[in-house]
């Protein structure tokens, strides 16, 4: 029986020969995360259950990363529940500010998700983790709970979607832009409850930072999970990193589809997804001119090193226009590192950009560059709710790096092409 | 289980930053979420809300984070139910997970406005509309799942029955 690679890793999980659309299916889970939002309620909930020990402490990461460093004192009460829970469970993944990332660069980069896991995590953009191969999905804190105490969980195996892409993409147009014109596609739940399995020559030859922003955006069609089959682009990343063994799964020819849609990369350019949804996808060349209060780059769809290079690639010898605050915030400490070593941070600071410390800050609106009301941001980052960086009156543009870098400097809503 | 109420009807693709903003987020207590509840959809629906009231709710309703304070501010702001055309999955899993009964009624959800009066029974599935004297089809709630809604969500169902059989 054909399965797709989704329901090998589940099949494989679970402990069956084989899985179909519809099941539900008890799986083991290798690795699971929860952050300084969700943990406190999870580890409430461990409590609650009268729950001493964790299946495996080497298997459950915290990473406080969204309100810090802390940016107020509940904020600080809430990262202080789980740095005092680490302890306790003597976690050997606790990340501490000045050593963490945002969860979902951060797992990645460090080795601890990888081709073939099953990953659960307390944060809805788990399914980054297709990227490298896994099956990654976001649940809440009760089933994280749940998961810490008995190292399973139990799913309804999903129907997959499969994506093709063919065709030659344009300049500029990055992995950012194929996730933002394929949800403007689909819908914000064009993908509900299904597989996204993004596939075709195109996306081979996508780098591992760009599979991870595809990936990481499944959830924005409403996607169980989303996932690429790991090649030797994923073998390069994650060889050196792993720090347990993984397997490589691949759909067979014959696996069946709920859906198969195919796109011709070539016609797509740069897209911007308008408020108030990421679906609202439009051609960049398309739009009037917008002008703009905030530029972000960062977070755990686009705050990785490749996305960096990018952002600079366009900074460089250019300042900021006047009346625009540009914030860049790479993801991990690492990146962090690397962008420095490469310059990278000279060619922001002389372009007059802001720095941050890795955070997830202003992507949920929680600090860090919040918008006042009537103020407009571009921003690389996944959501575009209202509210969702500030204001409810405030609003908020998606884009690749490169087009929010341009925007920067041309001052409005603008395409690289046009500097 | 049945309740009784009256109707808030929202649109389609009701994302979780719109059921509790993440400013909000630095706390978990659900009183103070409650506050806050549905704020960025209608600002004025955390005064407006009265115990046992129902939302009811077009298509994919509490898609995007898997924040475990949406079900928790809205049961905290005292609604018995939400009925929506569909929902989206890990609001789903998160709202039995709490003991937030929903119950997915695209007729329900096409039909009903703002300040109708429902009776829900979650056995049958159905769904009566008091002030037009209409009746919608829901899928019932298996027993089962009634009881952990009743027990309050999954931990107090599953530390109930862990007590009952020792």
């Amino acid at each position: 029986m054909a399965m797709t690679i989704t329901e090998k890793i589940l099949a494989a999980h679970s402990r069956l020969k084989r899985v179909e659309p519809g099941e539900l299916i008890e799986v083991d889970v290798d690795f699971c995360l929860a952050n300084d939002i969700t943990a406190p309620i999870a580890i409430e909930r461990f409590r609650q259950a009268g729950a001493k020990k964790i299946y495996d402490a080497a298997r459950v990461a915290l990473v406080p990363d969204h309100f810090v460093p802390n940016k107020d004192i509940e904020s600080a009460a809430q990262c202080q529940i789980l740095r005092e829970f680490a302890q306790e469970h003597k976690l050997p993944h606790f990340f501490e500010v000045g050593r963490m990332g945002i969860e979902h660069a951060l797992l990645p980069e460090q080795g601890l998700v990888l081709p073939g896991d099953v990953v659960v995590g307390a944060d809805s953009h788990t399914c980054t983790y297709g990227g490298l191969g896994a099956f990654a999905t976001g649940v809440g804190s009760t089933d994280l709970a749940a998961v810490m105490i008995t190292g399973r969980t139990w799913f309804r195996v999903p129907a997959s979607i499969k994506f093709v892409y063919h065709g030659t993409l344009a300049p500029w147009v990055t992995g950012k832009d194929l996730i933002l014109y394929t949800i403007g596609q689909v819908g914000v739940d064009g993908a509900r409850y299904r597989s996204m399995e993004f596939t075709g020559q195109v996306i081979s030859h996508l780098s591992m930072d760009q599979r991870l922003t595809m990936a990481n955006m499944a959830i924005e069609a409403g996607a169980k999970n989303g996932i690429i089959a790991p090649d030797e682009c994923t073998r390069a990343f994650v060889e050196g990193r792993a720090q347990r063994s993984y397997t490589f799964y691949e759909s067979d020819d014959n696996a069946v589809y709920e859906q198969v849609i195919n796109y011709d990369v070539s016609e797509i350019e740069p897209q911007v997804a308008l408020p108030h949804s990421p679906a609202n996808s439009q051609p960049v060349s398309s739009l009037d001119k917008i002008s703009i209060d905030q530029v972000v780059i960062g977070s755990c769809t686009n705050g990785r090193l490749e996305d960096l290079r990018a952002a600079a690639d366009i900074l460089k010898n250019r300042r900021i226009a006047p009346g625009v605050r540009c914030l860049i915030i790479p993801a991990t400490q690492t990146i962090y590192r690397q962008a420095m070593d490469e310059g990278l941070f000279t060619i922001f600071l002389e372009a007059e950009a802001a720095i941050s410390t890795p955070t997830c800050g202003p992507c949920l609106g929680g600090h860090m560059g919040i918008l006042a009301a009537g103020e407009r941001a571009v921003a690389t980052t996944n959501r575009n709710f209202v509210g969702r960086m500030g204001h409810p009156e405030s609003e908020v543009y998606l884009a690749s790096p490169a087009v929010a870098a341009a925007s920067a400097v041309l001052g409005r809503i603008a395409s690289p092409e046009e500097l | 289980m049945k309740f009784s109420g009256k109707a808030w009807k929202f649109g389609a693709d009701i994302d979780t930053d719109a059921i509790i903003p993440a400013r909000y987020l630095n706390t978990s207590n659900p009183q103070e979420l409650a506050l806050h509840c549905m704020e960025d959809a209608d600002p004025e629906f955390p005064q407006k809300v009265t115990p046992g009231d129902v939302i009811v709710a077009d298509k994919n309703f509490g898609c995007g984070s898997s924040r475990e304070h949406a079900p928790i501010a809205i049961k905290a702001a005292g609604v018995s139910c939400v009925i929506a055309a569909s929902f989206a999955r890990i609001f789903y899993r998160n709202s039995f997970n709490m003991g937030l009964p929903i119950l997915e009624s695209p007729e329900a959800a096409a039909d009903v406005v703002t300040g109708e009066q429902l009776e829900i029974d979650l056995s049958t599935g159905t769904i009566v509309n008091k002030s037009r004297n209409l009746t919608y089809k829901a899928q019932p709630v298996p027993v089962f799942m009634q009881e952990l809604l009743a027990a309050g969500g999954l931990i107090p169902y599953v530390m109930k029955h862990l007590s009952s059989s020792e």
